[in-house]
């Protein structure tokens, strides 16, 4: 009887201390792979920049860096302002990363960059959640912590992701997020390369009696590079004359979709922050250019750990495809872009 | 990355071994009393053996919550396998995936022809552990 009287009065409050424990072991949990991330940078810095000096207190600085997005009351122009935003941002992480690595060359600058920066994404999620955390046990307010503890296993999940993400960089592996640049990779393997904008790269490959002017960003470095502006400057280059734009990217798949499926549709198929897809469409939209999206499917998880079979090989299929799109929506003797979206770590071309 | 680590979670406060020594002695009480009020003739017998009972099991199971090893956390890294493959006669060359190593590199000769091989693919094998079903 005393029991159920418990109950009645403090029963939200003991589902509360519960909930509050379940929360404080996935911090725990958290914290660990907050530590190994930042651990695992330092080591890697040490390793392939032999810096003359002690890096961790400038990693650490490092991981405490923030982006202040641009004001959008009049949203007129954000897109660019954006672009500036994060082009700073690029050049002051490059600059920070040669600093703390003298020795390294630039695609291990550039897998050094991305290390630094899963590193950094750990420690904004361990630090977002501590802070709820923290509220919620101070005000011993149940609805905070119980939309905590309702999100962690996907915050989990997340970091989980950059967490293998974080060996992947660090020793310059293919991740699944490279899905794209590895088909615009074997299309374009053997052809000559030029670059054409920030980190792109473009050859023109005859494929089924049409030319193709396939881009990706420059491997085997991990780096996205600008393929807004690569796809932007074909257009200008060849006076509007493309019959068709094929994208190619890595896309979320969901629960119960296969990994490596993959399915094709129409729009530009990028991610990021929406600059790049910005600039095509207005490209696209200039000209009136067909936009295809082929996309291969992956879960976060994969999408940042190293690279999985069955997306390797669904590099094979998407070419096919491409083949087949081109043949039936393009005349022989038209001009194509295929365009390899995603990070090109480990991949050359 | 395979270091362990503690979690804090499992450390167990004076508080909670409090409260289990207080349901320990009141389910022990219960059942005492329980066992009177057999002795007795008394009905409410079966009431107090029956919080009795889920007193001792309930500070059983806090208690061996407590003993329970402290949950330990471990960073499992995937294996990442690297091919080389002979463009000429198709000679294979598996192994595990070194730094350096990317797509379309140019490798060592190949042990057959000696023509130049290249790394044709990298990849990890995921095993997965349950059937999907629902596929």
């Amino acid at each position: 009887m005393m029991l159920f009287v418990a109950f009645i009065f403090y029963g939200q409050r003991i589902q509360m201390y519960i909930m509050i424990r379940e929360v404080e072991s996935r911090l725990a949990r958290l914290k660990f792979i907050r530590d190994e991330g930042r651990k695992m940078a330092i080591s890697t810095i040490k390793e392939i920049g032999k810096p003359q000096e002690d890096p961790t207190e400038r990693v650490d600085r490092f991981l405490e860096y923030i982006a202040i997005a641009p004001e959008s009351m009049d949203p007129a122009g954000v897109v660019w302002k954006l672009e500036h935003v994060l082009d700073v941002r690029d050049i002051r992480f490059k600059d920070e990363v040669r600093l703390m690595a003298p020795e390294a060359d630039e695609a291990q600058l550039n897998n050094l960059e991305n290390t630094l920066e899963a590193a950094l994404a750990l420690n904004i999620i361990y630090k977002v959640i501590r802070h709820f955390y923290l509220l919620g046990k101070k005000t011993l307010s149940l609805y905070i912590i119980m939309q905590l503890q309702m999100v962690l296993p996907l915050i989990m999940r997340e970091a989980e992701a950059f967490a293998s993400a974080l060996k992947a960089f660090a020793t310059g592996q293919p991740i699944g997020d490279g899905a794209g640049a590895l088909v615009a990779a074997k299309l374009m393997h053997g052809h000559e390369k030029r670059r054409i904008a920030q980190d792109i790269v473009v050859a023109t490959v005859p494929l089924e009696g049409r030319t193709a002017h396939v881009l990706k960003s420059e491997g085997p470095g991990g780096n996205v590079g600008k393929p807004g502006d690569g796809i932007r400057r074909i257009i200008e280059e060849t006076e509007g004359k493309i019959a068709a734009i094929v994208m190619v990217d890595a896309a979320l798949k969901l629960e119960g979709e296969k990994p490596g499926d993959v399915a094709e549709g129409v729009g530009v198929a990028i991610g990021g922050p929406g600059i790049d897809q910005f600039k095509i469409e207005e490209s696209v939209l200039k000209y009136k250019i067909p936009v295809n999206a082929v996309i291969v499917k992956e879960d976060i998880g994969d999408a940042v750990s190293p690279m999985r079979k069955e997306i390797f090989d669904a590099a094979d299929t998407v070419i096919q495809r491409i083949k087949r799109l081109i043949l039936e929506r393009t005349k022989a003797g038209d001009s194509v872009i295929i365009a390899g979206i995603g990070n090109t770590i480990g991949i050359g071309q | 990355m395979t270091e362990k680590a503690e979690s804090p979670a499992a450390r167990t406060s004076f508080f909670y071994l409090a409260i289990i020594l207080v349901t320990l002695i009141l389910s022990v009480i219960a059942l005492s009393l329980g066992v009177t009020a057999l002795q007795g003739g008394d009905a409410s017998a079966g009431s107090y053996a029956l919080v009795g009972f889920i007193g001792l099991a309930l500070s059983a199971y806090m208690l061996l919550q407590t003993q329970r090893r402290p949950s330990r956390v471990t960073f499992e890294m995937p294996q990442v396998i690297t091919t080389i493959l002979c463009q000429k006669c198709g000679f294979k060359n598996i192994r595990d995936f070194q730094r350096g190593d990317y797509v379309f590199k140019e490798a060592e000769p190949c042990p057959k022809c000696n023509e130049k091989m290249m790394i044709a693919s990298i990849y990890r094998e995921v095993k997965e552990k349950e059937k999907e079903r629902l596929s």
